[in-house]
């Protein structure tokens, strides 16, 4: 093993040795919940992480099934005694383990489409180049391999829509608002642009009604997520570099998104893979996640009355925390918002706050784990008897949806802006 | 190493998917809470009492060592496979068979979760009592080899009280029964009690029946907060002496106080140097008069706070202090020995005395809290490895330690086991009769010593 390999691990060594193996993560972990062997469980990928380490265990296919098995949910590190960041270490491992091994021509196509928003617009193109996975035939024979999904891409059986024309081409990159009004950017988000365009539309709608002006930089490409659920660290460097670009070219008070997963990109994993290379870089990016706020919780900064946006009419609803969103201290904001919206009831679910199961990698990977714990995910919405499950992360709304069809249930997925922004004018 | 052909046999046994090998299995399934590492060399799953027999069987006739595990989160190395052997986990065993409620009894797997338990007779009305700190991810099999026990011992006791019957495979493969479900029975040797806390060395538990009592109607807990540590002290065994048995009598004290307010700032009052955390629990007239005769006893102690809980939320604020103390220690030194010495009830101001002595002498962190109200200790000896001359001497104050509780009339362990970590200090609690009685148990059963071999008997 040359040192280059081993470096990502290098880099949160210390980390793991705050683990003590106490065993508290069998608790939380979703994949565990699945799986029910130790190598699931984060302490047994730390372990795993400290003998590569010391060199008693190699990047094989055993580790990378290990590394596999992870969400990237962060609950672990939630619930862990010591705080050790479980994530992080499984992110380095995955980047050294792409290192060692290699991306596969499919992990290269998945990165040249997620740093190619022209390509990515020619959905044609995106959909023929990932059309194998689109309709889960690519070979069993591609054995362990790290895939990772596309973001618009379910690799489910109830795959949503791609839009026949993207929310960016819709509107023009400024919208202006009232003078003396925030000035936000809007990190839209591939799922968004390409697939769940009402997002968009219903966030738009929403910070027009505060009197904002909405930029949507042009320059704005995919937010990495899936490249580093794959261990493509280096395609998540790059697009770092990209947005950052795009948002610095506009004068803001704040970048928006209304996407968990692009929130927890923008907020935590830029300044924890970039930084450190480039100091200027880091304090830019650093600017950048300081800057980066939720759809939700800005609307609830802001002031948003959801009784004047006509959100109300008697409805049940229950809400999921998406795992990005929870990791980030936001639960109470979108609660907040719903709770205050007139005739909508709020009843929470068991386990709001466990992980749908998408994970990124895992969802394709594991795509009968993934089912597993999302199915216990619908048994707990469905249990409440609600009209709608609301949440803030498309992501989890693919998943969510997918899992309550499967389960023969007609419970509406809702993003929290679209439930709010329901009966405004677009 | 076991060859090829045992690996086959095992394989028939368990199936494919329930055996493990890789080098990433094996790291996995050698690890427990005490930090010490063992690979095993191979992994398997069984189901049901039939695998674990034929298990078994294989071994004593191959001669290979066979370790019982259940989540893997023990603190003296129980379940750590020691020389090599083969790992066999329960956790594939994790089915709640039944739950009687015209008796109050339930019959569970081993692999059960002991929280997942608890919330499946709580939702009949029922209760189910011991709760050790790893209740959320320990499993039953686990509390009953280690005999757990947790805060609400004082009132309720430990994981033995409450097993009334097994089903065990013996080291040599065969499928006993113990016990039953009866209140009573007398019929033969008590060997429910023999296997709880054996640590599995005296047999695979595959089944187990538990008592359950009515969920208590209602509960109260209180923070109080002592000038002094004598202060706490007394009062753990001014309110039993009272004749007042609260559910929980939790202890800290100030150096784990320090650790804790350092960390979480939870607004402590500066002249507090220990604290207790009291719940009661039962019928809610009566708590309410128990409540008001705690704080009567305990005020003339150097009491400086009294703060009650007025709901569930309240409640959970209270136990926070508590729960946020094992996460606040590292900040005092990397390295912890976390021993659970026992001594009589009224003999806690006694122990904690002797301690801050020892502390004193070897210039060593001590960190004391745990479960006061039944003499239960949690000491922890924080050092940093690093520092030459630091494991010496903890190896040394945990003796003291040791020699303290003993001479109290207490015992080295309460909750924890011997397993791997306590076993040098063995001959210092039980004399080489009592040793010899007990290994003659362990040959009796298991002539070839196989199940569980090296652990908790000095060798």
């Amino acid at each position: 093993m040359t040192k280059k390999q081993i470096d990502p691990l290098e880099r949160v060594a210390a980390e793991m040795k705050k683990c003590v193996k106490c065993g508290a993560c069998r608790a939380h972990c979703p994949a565990f919940s699945t799986f029910q062997r130790e190598p699931a469980t984060a302490r047994g990928k730390v372990a795993l992480a400290q003998h590569l380490c010391k060199g008693d265990i190699t990047l094989d296919d055993g580790t990378y099934s290990a590394m596999s098995k992870c969400l990237l949910c962060g609950s672990c590190v939630e619930k862990c005694p010591n705080q050790v960041p479980t994530d992080e270490i499984v992110i380095a491992a995955r980047e050294a383990l792409a290192q060692r091994r290699g991306l596969t021509t499919f992990h290269k196509a998945v990165g040249q489409v997620i740093k190619n928003r022209k390509v990515m617009n020619f959905g044609a193109l995106a959909a023929a180049v990932l059309g194998p996975l689109f309709f889960r035939k690519v070979p069993a024979t591609s054995g362990l391999r790290l895939r990772f999904p596309m973001p618009f891409l379910g690799g489910s059986r109830h795959i949503p829509q791609i839009a026949k024309k993207p929310f960016m081409k819709r509107h023009p990159e400024v919208i202006q608002g009232e003078p003396g009004k925030p000035r936000i950017v809007f990190f839209v988000g591939c799922m968004t642009n390409f697939v769940y365009t009402e997002i968009g539309e219903a966030t738009l709608a929403l910070f027009r009604h505060l009197g904002c002006t909405v930029i949507i930089p042009k320059g704005q490409q995919c937010c990495g997520l899936p490249g580093m659920s794959g261990g493509d660290l280096d395609t998540v460097r790059e697009l770092a570099e990209m947005n950052l670009a795009a948002m610095e070219a506009h004068e803001a008070d704040y970048v928006m998104t209304a996407c968990a997963t692009c929130g927890g990109a923008l907020h935590k994993l830029y300044p924890l893979v970039v930084g450190k290379r480039n100091p200027e870089l880091k304090q830019r990016l650093q600017a950048l996640a300081d800057k980066t706020v939720d759809a939700a919780v800005l609307l609830q900064k802001l002031g948003l009355a959801p009784e004047e946006t006509g959100a109300g009419a008697g409805m049940r609803i229950t809400y999921h925390d998406p795992c990005h969103h929870r990791t980030a201290g936001i639960t109470k904001q979108p609660r907040a918002l719903l709770n205050k919206t007139p005739g909508l009831e709020l009843v929470e679910m068991e386990g709001a706050d466990r992980c749908c199961g998408l994970g990124g990698t895992f969802n394709v990977y594991h795509y009968e784990s993934s089912l597993d714990i999302n199915a216990s995910k619908s048994a707990a919405i469905i249990a409440t008897g609600a009209d709608a499950v609301v949440t803030g992360c498309p992501g989890c709304i693919m998943q969510l949806s997918d899992g309550l069809k499967q389960a023969g249930d007609k419970t509406k997925v809702l993003h929290t802006v679209e439930l709010l922004a329901r009966k405004m004018r677009r | 190493m076991l060859d090829a052909r045992i690996l086959q046999q095992l394989t028939e046994i368990v199936g494919s998917e329930n055996i493990a090998a890789t080098p990433q299995d094996l790291i996995c399934y050698g690890y427990d809470a005490t930090q010490m590492e063992f690979l095993p060399d191979c992994v398997v799953h069984p189901d049901g009492s039939e695998e674990v027999s034929r298990i078994l069987k294989l071994a004593n006739q191959e001669g290979f060592p066979v370790f019982p595990r259940g989540a893997g989160s023990g603190f003296t190395g129980g379940a750590l496979p020691k020389g090599g052997g083969v790992v066999l986990v329960t956790t594939r065993m994790n089915r709640i068979l039944r739950i009687d409620t015209d008796n109050l009894v339930a019959e569970v797997e081993p692999g059960v979760v002991t929280e997942t338990f608890q919330m499946a007779v709580e939702k009949l009305g029922l209760f189910y009592p011991p709760d050790p700190a790893s209740l959320k991810f320990s499993t039953l099999g686990g509390n009953v080899a280690e005999c757990a026990g947790g805060p609400r011992a004082v009132k309720y006791g430990v994981t033995k009280d409450f097993v009334m019957g097994l089903e065990v495979v013996l080291p040599t493969g065969e499928v006993i029964r113990t016990g039953g479900e009866t209140v009573k029975g007398v019929v033969g040797y008590d060997l429910t009690k023999l296997i709880c806390g054996s640590e599995g060395t005296l047999g695979v538990i595959t089944k187990i029946i538990f008592k359950l009592l009515p969920y208590p109607d209602a509960k109260k807990t209180m923070l109080t907060v002592f000038d002094s540590i004598d202060g706490a002290a007394r009062a753990v065994s001014t309110i039993i002496k009272n004749k007042i048995i609260p559910t929980t009598l939790e202890f800290m004290d100030h150096a784990t106080l320090t650790c804790v307010e350092r960390r979480f700032n939870l607004g402590l009052p500066d002249s507090g140097r220990a604290v207790l955390l009291i719940e009661v629990d039962g019928d809610r007239e009566l708590i309410e008069k128990q409540a008001g005769q705690i704080h009567k006893l305990i005020e003339p102690l150097g009491l400086v706070q009294f703060r009650v809980a007025k709901d569930a939320a309240e409640s959970e604020e209270l136990w926070r202090v508590r729960r946020l103390v094992s996460p606040s220690l590292r900040d005092v030194n990397p390295d912890k020995f976390n021993e659970d010495i026992v001594v009589p009830r009224s003999k806690v101001p006694d122990v904690i005395r002797r301690i801050e002595v020892i502390q004193k002498r070897y210039d060593i962190p001590i960190v004391n809290f745990g479960h006061a109200g039944d003499g239960n200790i949690h000491v922890n000896i924080m050092i940093d490895k690093r520092v030459p001359g630091e494991l010496e001497k903890a190896h040394e104050a945990i003796k003291e330690v040791f020699q303290a509780a003993l001479d109290l009339g207490g015992t080295m362990s309460g909750e924890h086991g011997v397993g791997l970590a306590k076993q040098p200090y063995i001959p210092m609690e039980l004399s080489a009769d009592q040793v010899a009685a007990m290994k003659a148990i362990k040959a009796a059963l298991d002539p070839k010593n196989i199940l569980n071999p090296g652990k908790m008997l000095p060798v």
